[in-house]
């Protein structure tokens, strides 16, 4: 260590962080080391976990377009355009950030169920269907997205755009050659997270969508149901969750390495 | 071509150019020259009325102005070449079209062999020439141009100016430039327009502005004295060495002579330069034996006195 020295670290201190670090570490490390190693590749290969896996795979990927598609354009409107009521519309999308994933299943479903507000009047039925996952998915995850982009979008600030416009370019055309390839790793960083909260969305899901083999079950759906009949499958599914959550954290990290 | 912009609490200003003249913007800090650019491409809000029409409601874009930036603000993530070819994409050519200018443009500065680079692999002087390359790219009827030399080093400095006057000379449209430097007044300007508090308070060409300043800003930069005479409706302008320093109050019948504190002594070429705080402060310069004879220290009270034949008096408005 360098810098001044000034003295031990206090016990006082030193004690409570050491706990938390084995709160944090121990399960995670008892998962690695309790892996039933031997039968991993039978239970992977097993057709109600491969179903999962392409569920979740699916659905994931479906989420992560969802949220591009729908949630760049939503942060450059907070980044860029100076509207009444930007803050609460800012405050609105951020609310599925602290929201129990239940309460928005409810919401959903209140919303979308077949005799929802909104979903009885559809010609076709959301809730049970992998739409329904996709949804539910999509609305957990966009305002980690739209966070990541629309940060992005600030650190670059208008001067960009101030200049694209001296060159004759109108919002669309700036937004296309100037704002989105500078907002690129903010977009890539929005969608890694939007991909791991897809990743492990189990509350939202399983309240709007259900929890049916080969149309809705997705891998932490699966993992909940098998730690009741088959608690290995459970642990050999949480490790393969835990690997892919660890390297989005990698990957992310090392995306903001080189961003600093 | 005639524009008048008006920014409340900022800068009022007309201004009269022909096609193909080059109007060199100075004045001190705060006195409204990047807020007039910015108003007349719309980068802040304003009346701006180019040639009778009212430019006021036309969004960025829709004006016809080209505007280098102090920092050049090229594009990051483009290469030079397509820098310079983002205008005329944006304004509908085709992309080969584009291209095709964007390289002549880039011929033009000598810069045609970093058409690839990235901006961050360029130099100042080099990404300045590609911002000015971009700016004209647009054929605009305007050039702004907001300190274009501001960050170059000294000597990138001399070699953009002279290469910026041959370009300005064949650009057909009115080209506006905003400096702190009087060389870049006298070198470039087919006139200079002398911005103060937002107004401007002198036009004409750069030699007689510089040979009769009218606001002390302009006085300085060129190294006059500036004096204001007859209730303010003359002044007069003559230059530090042709200032007498004595202590003790001049015989004679002069009317032209101040009392005051030597605020500071600096090296000036052979010369030693003083700065008198007199009403208004005046610059004298005298040679090191002088001012050594004259046991000259800051804080000294002195008389000053100038030659009446070095001075020159004019109207104090044109």
């Amino acid at each position: 260590m360098t810098g001044p020295r000034l003295g031990r670290a206090p016990t006082v201190l030193l004690v409570p962080a050491a706990i938390g670090v084995a709160l944090l570490v121990v399960p995670l490390a008892t998962l690695v080391l309790d892996t039933p190693w031997r039968t991993l590749p039978d239970h992977l290969g097993s057709e109600v976990v491969r179903e999962a896996l392409g569920i979740t795979a699916l659905s994931s990927l479906l989420t992560v377009v969802g949220c591009v598609v729908l949630g760049t354009p939503l942060a450059w409107l907070l980044a860029r355009v100076d509207f009444r009521g930007r803050g609460v519309v800012r405050a609105l999308v951020l609310v599925p950030l602290v929201l129990p994933p239940v309460v928005a299943g409810v919401a959903l479903v209140t919303a979308l169920g077949r005799s929802g507000l909104v979903g009885q009047h559809l010609p076709f039925s959301i809730p049970y269907t992998l739409s329904g996952v996709v949804l539910a998915h999509t609305f957990v995850s966009l305002p980690f997205y739209v966070l990541a982009v629309e940060g992005a979008l600030r650190t670059h600030g208008t001067a960009y755009d101030v200049v694209a416009a001296t060159l004759g370019a109108d919002r669309w055309t700036a937004f296309r050659r100037v704002t989105l390839p500078l907002a690129l790793p903010g977009i890539l960083a929005g969608s890694a997270l939007a991909w791991a909260r897809s990743l492990g969305e189990f509350g939202a899901t399983i309240t709007f969508a259900g929890n049916y083999p080969g149309t809705t079950q997705t891998m932490p759906s699966l993992i909940y149901v098998a730690l009741n009949s088959d608690p290995a499958v459970a642990r050999t599914l949480s490790l393969l969750l835990l690997v892919l959550s660890v390297a989005v954290l990698v990957l992310l990290r090392e995306r903001w390495a080189v961003a600093r | 071509m005639h524009v008048e912009a008006d920014l409340p609490g900022r800068v009022r200003a007309g201004l009269t150019a022909e096609a193909g003249e080059v109007l060199v913007v100075i004045g001190p800090n705060g006195a409204g020259k990047s807020s007039l650019m910015r108003v007349i491409a719309g980068l802040e809000p304003g009346r701006v009325v180019v040639d009778g029409r009212d430019w006021s409601d036309l969004a960025v874009p829709e004006r016809r102005v080209g505007y280098v930036f102090q920092d050049q603000s090229l594009f990051p993530h483009l290469s030079a070449l397509d820098n310079v070819a983002f205008g005329p994409r944006a304004r509908g050519r085709a992309r080969r079209d584009a291209d095709r200018t964007a390289r002549e443009w880039l011929e033009r500065f000598g810069i045609g062999d970093l058409a690839e680079r990235r901006p961050r692999e360029l130099s100042g002087g080099q990404a300045q020439r590609v911002a000015i390359a971009r700016a004209l790219a647009t054929e605009p009827d305007v050039l702004l141009l907001d300190e274009p030399f501001a960050g170059l080093d000294v000597s990138a400095q001399m070699a953009l100016r002279i290469e910026l006057g041959r370009h300005l000379r064949d650009f057909p449209g009115v080209a506006l430039l905003v400096t702190h430097d009087a060389i870049d007044a006298l070198t470039l300007a087919d006139r200079v327009l002398v911005l103060d508090e937002g107004r401007v308070a002198q036009v004409g060409p750069p030699a007689e502005v510089a040979a009769e300043p009218r606001t002390p800003h302009v006085a300085r930069l060129v190294g006059l004295n500036l004096v204001a005479v007859a209730e303010g409706e003359q002044l007069i302008a003559f230059p530090p060495d042709a200032v007498v320093v004595s202590l003790h109050e001049p015989e004679g019948s002069t009317r032209l002579r101040w009392h005051g504190q030597v605020a500071s002594l600096a090296p000036h070429g052979d010369a030693v330069r003083l700065l008198v705080h007199a009403s208004p402060d005046l610059l004298a310069d005298l040679t090191p034996a002088a001012a050594t004879e004259l046991g000259l220290v800051p804080g000294r009270e002195v008389w000053l006195s100038a030659k009446a034949t070095a001075v020159s008096r004019y109207a104090a408005r044109g």
